[in-house]
């Protein structure tokens, strides 16, 4: 154990100066830096915002079976089924079916896996819906992975909406994710009050243009909705003339005549022959601006609007008409998001705890490297040395890995100082005992060695276990620990197996006809 | 001492101290229970605030009657660490409560003396998976360490090492039940890094009375464990020196966020280190461990 070939001797050297460098780089200025690598520090640690949002699908299924009720009913006309009855019950389709189209509606609608209505999902092996027959009543609701599929979709989109309206606000570096298939986490580095970006992102954003009408609210074709501000009711068609969709850009702007901020917008072309037309008919009539079931305003059309242009006004601020037209450029939310997890963090309460970080960091690592001069004078010293040379190790694996350090992963690491110098503790009171029979310092020392190495094995990896399984199930700092520990190890063991048995087997050979006390 | 080899008989104290053990956890049990665990809004859900404020004018009581005011339910403030600050915490109420609002009422009551450090909010449903996946990991984790030694030692050494694990994370819970300190997530985080450190100190242990099982056949298990004890008891006592070193500049200087953390690592190494000792090695003499139990492996 104690003979090194000079090659192994020079592959210890490299990799320590290879991490340590990597570690070392971290506090370079910038442009001296040859490869741009540094450890991240947690949100935690530099403060920002973590949110963590859930798309609430339900609306979008019920959505989804309205559309489908349509074009079911329409399949089943092609096709003829004879059905009657047909109506949307919870978020199911109901319908009685006539005896002699059984047959034809099973086989057409749930065996056939290129039928037009009912998808067949290939990496699934299940249909989009599933039904329920009782003798002639039929329901037919979404599958298990129709749900999904909707799901899927959706935090798709969803996600797309949400970058494009963090990126509008032009924070720093904002990190977006899915996490399951119905949330999504924002990390937002730096940002102290998330009220804002909070209030931007609990809007659906769904804008409609539909035009009041004075018809009993009891009618199919309209439905009452309050004013956003004053409260007050009115009814408006279900008709939409133009939504969200359609438009390309908005703006918040200064109207000179009436010195209001307003929000102009661009339309497409499609929206702006629609909105031409509409406006074209409806001169004297009032249409109403409605935002998530909410009318903003309802200004009388008094001449057409056919240009593609138009502006909303309303009672806002400047900051209301900014985030109003920031919302209406990055589209709108195909399903309401809740917050259902928020953790922010203050910049200095971050610097206050790396400064106690790093303090406990000191002071834990002195007294580990006080004890363990005492404790073994000449061999304490190749054990600090390998834990100096550890703790560079550690920085640097952290650092090429782009890890991201939280304030419990600096309490990782002071960890590992305390237990990192066990393995070598394991070794030298292991070659105490060899040497007591054994009077040949070259085999007491690397029995020592040879003796220690199921029990130093052994004990590292439980803590290794420990560690993966926080890894994989802790979230957020509590990562940050389980990758510190981690990592901790196994640069424990390489600094203990290699530099420090090198720098150990080099001073018995040195001394190896002199008493060695350990 | 730490330079001679002891002999210490352990194995006449493994009576009276699995006692002390026996009680310790029934109170622990019955405390856990009857008094139950102060879960903090990881697991339970809720607001937490940690207000800084700037003027000494400002006491604690304002600023609990200014919260109070706000009809949040039931509201706990408290200081934290330094002089002037506080922990605000409240369940999550029906309505949602709105920390801009909250700003706004604290305005208006203590003027602009104080700033929001940190700003924590969970959901119900979050903190219930929180709750899950945590025990989930304790559970994991003690599972991956019975299945591990049961691999690389036998049955009884895996048996006795789980045994001192459970022993420990009861006496830990137990401590926290007892002083209603918060259990959050990092104290999840230290119970595992707990059952890492009480596993490898008992491993050391184990390997030893293994190596001796195999170089002594004449002597008996009680023998051989009180041998193995005293012969890895110094680099016991030095590891859980320089652990706790490094625990307690934790908890000393790492700030108040680290406290409970640090705390249950404390424990947990006492613990760990005790329970090796005087939990694991007693199981292995219970179920009669000897030279045989070997012999099909070497």
């Amino acid at each position: 154990m104690l003979y090194f070939s000079k090659l192994k001797i020079l592959f210890i050297y490299v990799v320590i100066l290879f991490l340590s460098y990597f570690s070392i780089s971290n506090f370079l200025y910038e442009g001296f830096k040859p490869f741009n690598k540094e450890i991240n520090l947690g949100l935690d640690l530099q403060g920002g915002s973590y949110l963590l949002l859930e798309v609430d699908t339900s609306p979008i299924v019920l959505q989804k079976i309205q559309t489908k009720f349509t074009s079911i009913k329409k399949f089943f006309r092609e096709n003829d089924i004879k059905f009657s009855n047909i109506k949307i019950q919870d978020r199911s389709i109901y319908f009685e079916i006539e005896e002699i189209s059984k047959d034809k509606f099973i086989s057409e609608f749930t065996k056939k896996k290129d039928n037009q209505i009912n998808t067949y999902f290939e990496k699934y092996k299940e249909f989009e819906f599933l039904y329920e027959i009782d003798e002639n009543e039929v329901l037919i609701s979404f599958s298990k992975f129709g749900i999904i599929e909707i799901k899927n979709v959706s935090i798709v989109q969803s996600l797309e909406i949400v970058r494009r309206r963090i990126d509008e606000l032009g924070t720093n570096e904002p990190n977006i994710l899915i996490r399951g298939n119905e949330r999504i986490l924002v990390e937002l580095p730096g940002l102290d009050d998330p009220t804002r970006v909070k209030n931007l992102l609990g809007k659906t954003a769904n804008l409609t243009f539909r035009f009041i009408t004075d018809v009993d609210s009891s009618d199919f074709g309209s439905e009452k909705m309050l004013f956003e501000d004053s409260g007050e009711e009115a009814i408006v068609s279900k008709r939409i003339v133009l939504s969200g969709d359609n438009l390309i850009d908005a703006q918040p702007r200064m109207d000179t005549q009436t010195n209001q901020t307003v929000v102009t917008f661009t339309m497409d072309r499609l929206g702006a022959k629609k909105f031409g037309r509409a406006t074209t008919k409806g001169v004297g009539k009032r249409l109403a601006i409605i935002l998530d079931n909410k009318i903003i305003s309802a200004p009388v059309i008094r001449e057409p609007i056919v240009g593609g242009n138009g502006q909303i006004s309303g009672n806002f601020t400047f900051q209301s008409a900014t985030d109003l037209a920031l919302l209406l450029r990055s589209g709108a939310l195909p399903a309401p998001l809740s917050i259902i997890e928020e953790r922010t963090v203050g910049p200095d309460l971050g610097k206050d705890s790396i400064d106690a970080g790093t303090i406990a960091l000191i002071i834990g690592f002195s007294l580990v490297i006080i004890f363990m001069f005492i404790k073994y004078r000449t061999f304490g010293l190749i054990a600090n040395f390998a834990l100096i040379v550890n703790l560079f190790l550690l920085a640097g694996v952290l650092t090429i890995f782009e890890a991201t350090l939280t304030l419990p992963g600096i309490a990782g690491i002071i960890l590992t100082v305390g237990m990192a110098v066990d393995a070598n503790v394991l070794i030298y009171e292991r070659i105490k005992e060899e040497m007591k029979i054994e009077k040949n310092n070259i085999i007491a020392f690397d029995s020592g060695y040879r003796k220690a190495q199921t029990a130093v094995l052994d004990a590292n990896i439980t803590t290794l276990i420990a560690a993966t399984i926080l890894f994989f199930l802790g979230s957020g700092p509590v990562k940050g620990f389980a990758i510190t520990l981690g990592i901790g190890i196994i640069t424990t063991l390489f600094s203990v197996y290699y530099f420090a048995r090198h720098l150990t087997s080099f001073y018995v050979l040195k001394n190896k006809d002199k008493e060695i006390s350990i | 001492m730490l330079n001679t080899p002891s002999n210490i008989k352990f194995i006449n104290y493994f009576k009276i101290f699995n006692l002390l053990s026996a009680l310790l956890i029934l109170f622990s049990i019955i405390s856990i229970i009857y008094k139950g665990l102060n879960f903090g809004i990881d697991f339970k859900g809720g607001t937490l605030i940690e207000l800084r404020v700037e003027s000494s004018e400002i006491r604690i009581n304002d600023i609990r009657s200014s919260f109070l005011k706000m009809n949040l339910g039931d509201v706990s403030v408290k200081k934290f660490g330094e002089e002037n600050d506080y922990l605000v915490k409240f369940e999550n109420t029906g309505q949602k409560s709105k920390i801009e609002n909250i700003k706004n009422e604290l305005l208006n009551d203590l003027g602009n003396n104080f700033s929001f450090r940190r700003v924590e909010n969970v959901g119900p449903k979050v903190s219930k998976e929180l709750l899950r996946s945590g025990l989930i990991a304790i559970c994991l984790s003690l599972s991956a360490m019975l299945f591990y030694i049961w691999i690389r030692f036998e049955w009884q050494f895996s048996l006795g090492a789980i045994i001192a694990l459970i022993h420990d994370v009861i006496i830990t819970m137990g401590f926290f039940s007892v002083l209603e300190f918060e259990i959050n997530l990092s104290i999840v985080a230290a119970l595992l890094t707990i059952v890492g450190y009480s596993m490898n100190d008992t491993v050391v242990i184990f390997d030893r009375v293994r190596e001796n099982l195999r170089k002594y056949s004449s002597k008996d298990i009680n023998e051989i464990s009180n041998l193995s004890i005293n012969e890895t008891l110094s680099r016991t006592i030095i590891t859980s020196s320089t652990t706790l070193f490094a625990l307690l500049s934790i908890f000393f200087f790492g700030g108040e966020i680290l406290n409970g953390f640090s705390f249950a690592m404390i424990l947990g190494v006492i613990f760990g280190t005790y329970s090796s000792i005087f939990i694991a090695n007693p199981i292995l003499i219970f179920l009669k461990v000897n030279q045989d139990s070997f012999l099909k492996n070497k």
